[in-house]
């Protein structure tokens, strides 16, 4: 539900032009809802921002999350997030 | 919740910042029940879900805030223990600090995400937040479920 909400805010707030990116725990909800600019992350539910007190990894979800603001589209934008280190060249996730 | 139908944007909404990140002026936006010392709690027992939301200062010392979230969905005690698991103001102050974005917005949105009957979030609640940050001249928001 948590999901649904992040994403029927998200229309709101993009309706009135300012850009939204989001973060989501579960896929298939984001997919249903089609929240405009999502980042996945496979963290368990309850823990977005991906562990506590590690302000390193949140800082790097944040920075991939900001990132999807770039992406040209078309919405629903839906990126995995690569827990490992970004491969040169790679593209598709960030 | 196999049968739930989810509500979909259809079409889905999509602008670009209309400043670049640097200069950006950015809202947090949580649906982790979060609530700054002084306001009232969320209303988990509301039927539906509690569509309220509440404004949370920028300047507000993190470790403060309540948080009126009781689902029985998740484990909670990773955000007990660092609300920036799920309101990361602290780090948004950092990446501010570093001028990887331009500003913090004067104040951040927080939502009960547990809502299952979203028509009162949809008409009213929902266009009331948006329309805050909109007043601020926000660029971008961040928006983050629990």
């Amino acid at each position: 539900m948590c999901h649904q909400t992040v994403g029927l805010v998200a229309g709101e707030l993009e309706r009135r032009g300012i850009a939204t990116s989001s973060v989501s725990v579960l896929r298939e909800i984001t997919e249903k809802v089609r929240t405009p600019r999502a980042l996945f992350g496979d963290f368990p539910l309850g823990a977005p921002l991906g562990r506590p007190h590690d302000a390193e990894l949140q800082t790097r979800i944040l920075r991939a999350a900001f990132a999807l603001l770039s992406h040209p589209g078309p919405p629903p934008v839906l990126v995995d997030f690569a827990l490992g280190l970004p491969q040169p060249g790679s593209r598709g996730t960030y | 919740m196999a049968t739930y139908r989810y509500r979909a944007l259809e079409p889905v909404p999509f602008g670009f910042p209309t400043r670049p990140l640097p200069g950006a002026r950015v809202a947090l936006v949580t649906t982790g029940a979060v609530y700054a010392p002084g306001q009232p709690p969320f209303d988990d027992s509301a039927r539906g879900g509690d569509v309220s939301f509440r404004e949370i200062p920028s300047d507000v010392d993190v470790s403060t805030l309540g948080i009126a979230h009781k689902s029985d969905a998740f484990d909670q005690s990773g955000f007990l223990a660092d609300r920036n698991l799920g309101f990361p103001l602290d780090r948004l102050r950092e990446m501010a600090a570093r001028g990887e974005i331009g500003e913090l917005n004067r104040r951040h949105l927080s939502f009960m995400g547990s809502i299952t009957a979203p028509g009162r979030l949809l008409a009213q609640t929902a266009p009331a937040a948006a329309d805050l940050l909109a007043a601020d001249r926000v660029d971008v928001a961040l928006l983050v479920p629990l």
